[in-house]
């Protein structure tokens, strides 16, 4: 597969042949991705693929054994950490909140790369904050304990706070794993109208209907390489994904968004 | 002040300046701090020569006879201020302990450090046959060497977590208590006396010698706790989500255990090891403040508040007979650790 390494790039985040290993195992090398600007990448591929441990890299939780993560064509680990913080917001798999934290004051907490000893709450902070509540629809829940509330809701408590750091690139390590039908649909749908409003969104999915309706661009993996990457339209047929997942499948046209639908033979 | 969006107030000094105030915590601190000193004058003007609360207070300022200046700023002031910087401190380790670990268990107590630091002082006790100074060396060096021991046994792929911090440190705590047996039970018998004074921690006859170098300390690690708190309020929400807000989790967290040890350290020098306190003062004051999170500052002075009035029972319970601090604490922190096991756990979460 073409994978644009020599052509001029101008995907503010990219991983560069790297090499991504925990301790002794190896999970992935060589790899190289670009992130397209202003495009909602889904990477998709089988359980321990190595989709999760690429998003890792990406956000520099992961330092690469070899190659290199360049954010803006920048190595990402030589930047100060809260530079890149406000460049680009994450949404982990799982996170904690704090007994008896309230919505508005863990989306709050989103604010952290702004804030310093004495300037604790700018009106800045004020204004992030009420736009991230507005964006994910969750104003009238502010004052309510994050205890309290339903998955899904909890999930765009979580947005919200990423929102709340302002990055214009946002990666999400799979948003929807822990959610009903419903409320993966209300988040994918949340997703695709932060993309449209202008920000770089990459998500590890696993659902792969998911991804081919939502997503601009498609990274398929397997055992830790590339195998497709392009928009879903063009890259994803029943050949692609009995290569990625090993399943026979035939892909259909879906009859409510036109974009390719996986379904098991 | 204005109050916006969230559920605090905020205080604006122009642009560059902005603090969150809230309520409750700033009240309860207040308050904290009220108890504190009202336990703090009826200990000065109570024992064996009752001085009445105006003459304490008079004596405190400077104005009384000498009499009660002697008794009040000589005898009895070391005493009480040992008490609470010592449960100051206490209170403030283990809030950065517990919020660490993310869990009400994680305190110094469970992970080992006075255990260790019991180790370090009766070998010096009883195999050196040192004392004061040299037995407060060997506790710090015994406590801060188990809570590297812990720290680094629990550091896997790059990080620690939290649960493994406290099951490490349980393993070690037992594999210590038991060293602290074997080296009790082949000790001579006055060695055995004393060192089963220090281990129960006491605030027995304190001077200015003793205040003295606890002052300092504090004065050193007291305005740390500032970064801590921000740093905390990022770890709480998980290491990853640490990470994304631009924190350095690893190098954060080895900075605020060290922190934390530092603080016990300094108290387990000055009046030995005394339980339950540093587990205790952080859970009530978040629940007394309502916050999401422990408070520093009313863990603090909630740790405080509690060394004043177990040393105070401890001194006036049994009449004739001053128990050592560490017996009340314990017999009060294991109650509360009973309770809190049961309820909180029966939950069933995360822990």
């Amino acid at each position: 597969m073409a994978k644009g390494t020599t052509r001029m790039s101008t995907a503010p985040l990219r991983a560069e042949s790297v090499t991504l290993a925990y301790d002794a195992r190896v999970v992935a090398e060589g790899l190289s991705v670009d992130i397209p600007e202003g495009g909602f990448t889904a990477i998709v591929g089988p359980n321990a693929c190595g989709k999760s441990t690429l998003l890792r890299a990406l956000v520099r939780m992961l330092k690469p054994r070899a190659g290199s993560v360049l954010l803006d064509g920048v190595e990402i680990s030589s930047l100060p950490t809260k530079q890149v913080a406000r460049r680009l917001g994450l949404l982990p798999q799982s996170s904690i909140a704090p007994d008896g934290i309230t919505v508005v004051d863990l989306v709050a907490r989103g604010r952290h790369p702004y804030q310093r000893l004495l300037r604790q709450w700018s009106r800045e902070d004020e204004r992030a904050v009420e736009e991230a509540m507005a964006a994910t629809h969750i104003q009238e829940l502010a004052p309510r304990l994050v205890d309290e509330l339903s998955g899904g809701q909890r999930q765009r408590v979580w947005i919200a706070m990423a929102l709340a750091q302002e990055t214009p690139l946002l990666l999400l390590d799979e948003p929807i794993t822990f959610l009903d039908i419903a409320h993966q649909v209300e988040i994918m749908d949340l997703c695709a109208k932060l993309h449209r409003e202008g920000r770089t969104l990459v998500a590890v999915l696993h659902d792969l209907n998911h991804a081919c309706r939502y997503a601009t661009h498609l990274i398929a993996m397997r055992d830790g390489a590339v195998v497709a990457e392009g928009p879903p339209a063009e890259i994803v047929s029943a050949e692609l994904v009995e290569r990625v997942f090993g399943l026979k499948c035939l892909v259909v046209a879906c009859p409510a968004s036109g974009a390719p639908m996986v379904v098991p033979a | 002040m204005s109050a916006g969006v969230l559920s605090v107030r905020v205080l604006r000094v122009g642009e560059s300046v902005s603090l969150r105030v809230r309520r409750r915590p700033v009240v309860v601190g207040f308050v904290l701090v009220a108890v504190a000193l009202g336990l703090s004058v009826y200990s000065l003007g109570t024992g064996e020569f009752s001085i009445p609360p105006g003459t304490v207070v008079s004596a405190l300022l400077g104005g009384s006879d000498p009499a009660s200046a002697f008794i009040v700023r000589d005898l009895r002031l070391p005493r009480v201020l040992c008490a609470i910087f010592v449960g100051v401190a206490l209170g403030l380790s283990g809030a950065v302990f517990q919020s660490l670990t993310r869990n009400p268990l994680g305190s110094p107590d469970i992970v080992g450090f006075p255990q260790g630091a019991s180790v370090g002082a009766l070998i010096v006790i009883t195999m050196l046959s040192g004392s004061g100074l040299a037995v407060s060396l060997g506790a710090m060096c015994g406590g801060a060497l188990t809570a590297l021991a812990v720290y680094l046994l629990s550091f896997k792929r790059g990080g620690t977590s939290g649960y493994r911090l406290i099951l490490i440190g349980i393993a070690i705590s037992f594999l210590l208590v038991s060293v602290t047996d074997f080296l009790l039970a082949r000790a001579r018998i006055e060695d055995a006396q004393e060192a089963t004074r220090w281990l129960l921690g006491s605030l027995n006859g304190r001077n200015w010698d003793d205040v003295r170098p606890l002052a300092i300390s504090l004065l050193v690690f007291l305005p740390l706790a500032i970064p801590a708190g921000r740093a905390l309020r990022a770890l709480e929400l998980g290491d990853d989500a640490a990470h994304a807000l631009g924190l350095r989790v690893e190098r954060s967290r080895l900075a605020l255990i060290a922190l934390a040890v530092g603080l016990v350290s300094v108290t387990t020098v000055a009046v030995g090891p005394i339980g339950f306190i540093a587990l205790t003062a952080p859970q009530i004051a978040r629940r007394i403040t309502g916050t999401a999170g422990l408070p520093l500052v009313c863990s603090a002075l909630m740790g405080a508040v509690l060394v004043l009035a177990a040393d105070l029972a401890a001194q006036r319970l049994v009449p004739d007979r001053a128990l050592p601090v560490g017996v009340m604490s314990g017999l009060f922190g294991g109650l509360y650790l009973a309770w809190l096991l049961s309820t909180e756990w029966r939950k069933g979460r995360r822990g």
